[in-house]
């Protein structure tokens, strides 16, 4: 039996916080509407202003948005059909988020929004405006003190290439957020989003424990 | 598989072997510690190649073949280059000419007309890259490729080996359908690889009726022993068809590259499983001066075979950036990167073995068909006759077997090249003989296990070639002690309602080291040490735990040494790849040269410095000092004792056996402090190998056909154990990549069109953290190899071949022999093949 997803889905949020295209669903909705062709290949973006003024594909033209990520106000030009894992790695220079497939599955890319863990390859970045954005930049406290479950990697000498660790390291910490005391079980479930290809799961595990288990002494201490 | 029970009760606990203390009598061998590598990881400041930018950059986007084998007529680029934005275009004739190569010994390799050159004018596979656009940005080059039209002629094609070896089959390359290689001569050594073409006569497919692969005439063939009187003697003999699955790399991190031009020299970004060699390869194919070349991959997001020397792709945003005069990024997508990203090849295969009615093997015939993809031989064919050979110890062994192309993506070794398949079709042959004969299946592999110099392959000038050491016996008794073999086997009922419970144990062994590499460190005035790492950082820590055995040598401790690695512009030394399980072995041998380089000019610096004679000091605790007490002096003072001595002692001048890039990255130290460097020119006797015993548990449902690995234990004989978690990450990391090729792992391609159709991963299914055991064990001997100064091997293939075939064995003995000829397993096999009491599958048909 599969256990119910641990973290509360968005769609479970009452109505009012629910950014309107964060679901994959509405996700898709918004590049198809935005007039923008979406090739098999990859979702594409255009990261130059050399072509403003110029006429394009209708809607495809940037607007300047604020967004709350790491705690700090960022001001960003933003497409509409735009994925936050774009805006995040090559406007804001915070490429610890990965891309992995961009296409949801393999969570490489997961940030935290409100705490709650997403993919985002498939979360349109001006829904977001005015919710809390977190990336694996943001975790460390600005006397460079890792977070617990950071820690809990280095302890253990968790993940091996660990080009999907921050994704590992975002899910953890939201999922700890409503289950602080997770079984192994429990929280291979929990970060069951995830895929690792080095395929070092037992030591990710027993790092992402040591994590939950230092989360747990922090909150205490 | 999607999903673990959650009210998993064992029933037998696994013995726990994490609590096993390596290193013992060792400072820094053996113990576990923070990797340099890893703070940058988890805040994610690690730079992967898509993680840099450089001003100005463009992004470049790939037109991929539609068809798997076609010519370009012409290509009619107009409209996408008359775009605002676009920049250039790069075509196959835009590439320089194919290099040769020249060895370190002075031989000329001419560059092989039929290799892979990153953008062509014939497709040979779906997805095969014909041109590629640079512009402002990603969407306005990719638009631009939208507007370009390609007239395609096509060409006959191939996806399954055996069409083509059919009389009249087509042919997947204009010039055949097999890597033939000419034979031997006395002048030239052994022959260059051509593409000539095979074809097998009707009565040769007569097999194929009964379900059983046809085997032709081979180009490839040896044996010893006394095949007949093996089978005539044996007590029970089998023939058995079993089929492999191709496999994706699938490298979570996809081979994107960034490249610009300063200088006169290019600047490439991308993932490699070694920075020292690539720099080369990419020399050849770009057909410059390797000086011309500086390399920048510090970390690298997997690789498993496929990055060997990063991609042949990754020259073109270099020569798109020549062509622009700005820095080029080359994103790939995971739909790219399952074609151009490489493979496992899968394997038809057929084996036919005698057992003595104890068990041993007597004669063993193998018969291989390898599924080469388009391009360059992979060794997966003779190399899985090595291993068979080696594994199982056959008293008599034939081995044959056919490299054949097809329109099919490019292959490369990946995790236990050949060992994998070689391994995976034996083992299910073992595991039905032990049924039949009664034996208990650890007694059988027991008794034909390999142990100490076994030998293995054929005789060359009538000689065998043997191993360095096995202690895979130890490992499979102690093994099967934690697993509680016995314990699980006599357990019953087997059956409990739709669940019956199966345990299946295999050997798994593959090459575990090279040697000839070079070392290089530099003791700085400061008193810290340097170690220059020309490895690959794939994650398996290799590239910073073989400079401990450096460390421990000279009694520094750890907090004051450095590692320098992932820029040849930082002067490494000449590296092994990070393939075949080569770099523990080889690089803690270069280490210990090295270190003992160093040991020896501090010695002599003292003697200069304090009089004596060199012997007559020793290195401990980050000193040179007279034996038995008196004068010395610190690492920091003889460093700078170094510098006023100057040449062999600060690198001006450099020994003559190092590599010439090594003698180059010494050169660039010179007079920075005491430089050591020194070739690993240390004696082995024998091949080195690395070996495992693999051990699980499956719980099937015969009603509904799924089925779950309820325990896994990895038991290793690795030699010395270098660091104990990076170890068990490989031991178990590479078992689980074995273990996706039994539940789940495969190519499926629509024969009609030549299509491939499992292009992401919900289709090929690597498998997820619920695909496991939730605490998977494993141990390793720790006993050290003979023939290696350190004692330590390689460990990244060895567990893969057995990760797959022990959970192949445990569904065999859950379900019985007549459920599946070829892996993966999946329920509808399970489902279809137990209803019908024989294999339902298609026996032979590749990618189904």
């Amino acid at each position: 039996m599969a256990e119910k997803a641990s973290f509360k889905v968005i769609e479970d949020l009452p109505k009012e916080d629910v950014p309107k295209a964060v679901s994959r669903r509405n996700f898709i909705k918004g590049v198809i509407t935005s007039g923008v062709a979406v090739s098999s290949a990859s979702y594409l973006f255009r990261a130059s202003s050399l072509l403003q003024g110029q006429q394009l594909a209708a809607g495809i033209g940037e607007r300047l948005i604020t967004l709350n990520v790491n705690g700090q106000q960022r001001r960003v030009d933003v497409m509409k059909q735009e994925t936050l894992a774009w805006t995040l790695r090559y406007k804001l220079g915070l490429t610890g988020t990965k891309l992995g497939c961009d296409r949801a599955e393999c969570g490489s890319c997961t940030v935290l929004i409100e705490d709650i863990p997403l993919y985002s390859c498939s979360v349109l970045t001006h829904t977001v405006r005015g919710r809390k954005v977190m990336t694996i930049e943001g975790l460390a406290s600005a006397d460079g003190t890792l977070h617990p479950v950071q820690q809990g990697v280095i302890d253990e000498q968790g993940f091996q290439c660990a080009f999907c660790m921050s994704g590992f390291i975002m899910t953890t910490v939201g999922y700890l957020k409503t289950n602080p005391n997770p079984t192994r079980q429990k929280l291979a479930h929990g970060v069951s989003g995830n895929l690792c290809r080095c395929q070092d799961y037992d030591k990710i595990l027993t790092a992402l424990m040591r994590g939950a288990d230092n989360t747990r002494r922090s909150v205490l201490g | 598989m999607d999903n673990k029970r959650l009210d998993n009760k064992k029933v037998v606990e696994t013995t726990k072997a994490a609590e096993r203390e390596y290193g013992v009598g060792h400072k820094l061998i053996g113990k576990n510690y923070e990797t340099a590598d890893l703070y940058a990881k988890v805040t994610g400041s690690a730079k992967y190649a898509e993680d840099f930018r450089a001003d100005g950059m463009l992004f470049c986007k790939l037109l991929l073949s539609p068809m798997p084998h076609a010519r370009v007529k012409h290509i009619d680029a107009k409209a996408a280059l008359a775009m605002p934005g676009v920049k250039a275009i790069l075509t196959a004739d835009d590439l320089p000419a194919p290099a040769d190569t020249l060895t370190d010994n002075g031989t000329v390799i001419k560059a092989s007309k039929w290799g892979e050159r990153g953008l062509t004018m014939e497709p040979v596979y779906q997805g095969e890259p014909i041109l590629a656009v640079a512009a402002v940005d990603e969407l306005t080059a990719a638009e631009a490729i939208e507007k370009i039209q390609i007239d395609f002629e096509p060409l006959p094609f191939v996806v399954d080996p055996l069409d083509t070896l059919r009389p009249g089959g087509p042919n997947p390359r204009t010039d055949g359908n097999v890597w033939t290689r000419p034979p031997a001569t006395a002048s030239q050594g052994p022959g260059t690889p051509a593409i000539t073409e095979l074809k097998w006569t009707e009565s040769d497919f007569a097999e194929l009726k009964k379900g059983r692969l046809p085997m032709g005439k081979t180009p490839d063939e040896w044996t010893y022993g006394d095949l007949d009187s093996g089978f005539k003697n044996a007590a029970l003999v089998l023939d058995e068809t079993f089929i492999t699955p191709d496999t994706s790399h699938q490298t979570l991190e996809t081979r994107s590259a960034m490249a610009y031009w300063r200088n006169g020299k290019v600047y490439i970004y991308t993932g490699t499983q070694s920075t020292a060699q690539t720099l080369p390869a990419i020399a050849r194919w770009l057909n410059i001066d390797p000086e011309k070349v500086v390399f920048i991959s510090e970390y690298t997001g997997g690789g498993f075979g496929s990055k060997i020397t990063g991609g042949v792709t990754m020259i073109i945003p270099a020569l798109l950036a020549k062509k622009t005069n700005a820095p080029v990024m080359m994103r790939i997508s995971r739909e790219e990167e399952t074609f151009i990203g490489r493979a496992r090849p899968g394997f038809q295969g057929r084996m036919k073995v005698g057992f003595s009615k104890e068990g041993r093997i007597t004669a063993l015939d193998m018969f291989v068909v390898c599924d080469n993809g388009p391009y360059d031989a992979v060794g997966d064919s003779p190399s899985s006759g090595r291993i068979v050979s080696l594994l199982y110890q056959p008293q008599a062994m034939r081995w044959r077997g056919v490299t054949v192309l097809t329109n099919t993506p490019p292959r490369s070794a990946q995790s236990s090249p050949g060992g994998l398949q070689g391994i995976v079709i034996i083992e299910p042959i073992i595991a039905k003989a032990a049924r039949r004969l009664g034996l208990d299946q650890v007694g059988i592999r027991r008794i034909n296990c390999p142990e100490g110099k076994a030998e293995l392959g054929p005789a060359i000038q009538g000689k065998r070639q043997y191993a360095t050491s096995s202690f895979l016996k130890e490992a499979l008794d102690r093994g099967a002690e934690q697993f509680k073999w016995a314990e699980r086997v006599a357990r019953t009922p087997k059956r409990i309602g739709t669940t019956v419970r199966g345990v299946g144990v295999s050997l798994s062994c593959y090459v575990g080291g090279t040697i000839g590499f070079d070392g290089l460190l530099v003791i700085k005035p400061d008193g810290r040490i340097t170690f220059q790492s020309g490895i690959g950082n794939l994650g398996t820590e290799s590239v910073i735990d073989v400079h401990r055995v450096g460390a421990e040598v000279l009694g520094v401790p750890w907090e004051k040494c450095d590692v320098t690695w992932g820029n040849t512009a930082k002067n490494l030394p000449f590296t092994c790849v990070s393939g075949g399980s080569q770099t523990t072995h080889a690089m803690t041998r270069a280490a210990y040269a090295t270190a003992m380089d160093a040991k020896k000019k501090l010695q002599e610096i003292a003697a200069k410095k304090l009089g004596g004679k060199p012997e007559q000091y020793e290195v401990a605790n980050e000193r040179v000092f007279r034996k038995g007490g008196g004068a010395g002096m610190t690492l920091a003072q003889a460093a700078k004792h170094a510098i006023e001595l100057g040449g062999i002692y600060d690198g001006h001048e450099a020994a003559d056996d190092l590599h010439k890039l090594t003698k180059a990255s010494v050169a660039a130290f010179a007079g920075q402090g005491l430089v050591g460097a020194a070739k690993d020119n240390y004696p082995r006797d024998g091949n080195t190998y690395s070996y495992v015993a693999s051990f699980a548990e499956v719980e099937v449902d015969i009603e509904t056909g799924k089925y779950y690995i309820v325990d896994f234990l990895a038991s290793a004989d690795v030699g010395t154990v270098i660091h104990p978690r990076a170890l068990g990450g490989q031991v178990l990391g590479r078992s689980t990549l074995g273990i996706g090729h039994a539940i789940g792992q495969k190519w499926v391609f629509d024969p009609r069109y030549g299509e491939m159709l499992s292009k992401r991963f919900y289709h090929s299914k690597p498998p997820t953290i619920l695909d496991v055991p939730v605490d998977m064990q494993w141990s390793a001997l720790d006993i050290p190899d003979p023939e290696t100064p350190v004692g330590a091997r390689g460990v990244g293939e060895p567990p893969v071949g057995g990760g797959c075939a022990s959970v192949l064995n445990a569904l065999s003995d859950a379900l019985g022999d007549e459920i599946f000829q070829r892996a993966p397993v999946n329920a509808d096999t399970i489902l279809t093949s137990l209803e019908a009491g024989r294999p339902m599958q298609h026996p032979l048909m590749a990618h189904i």
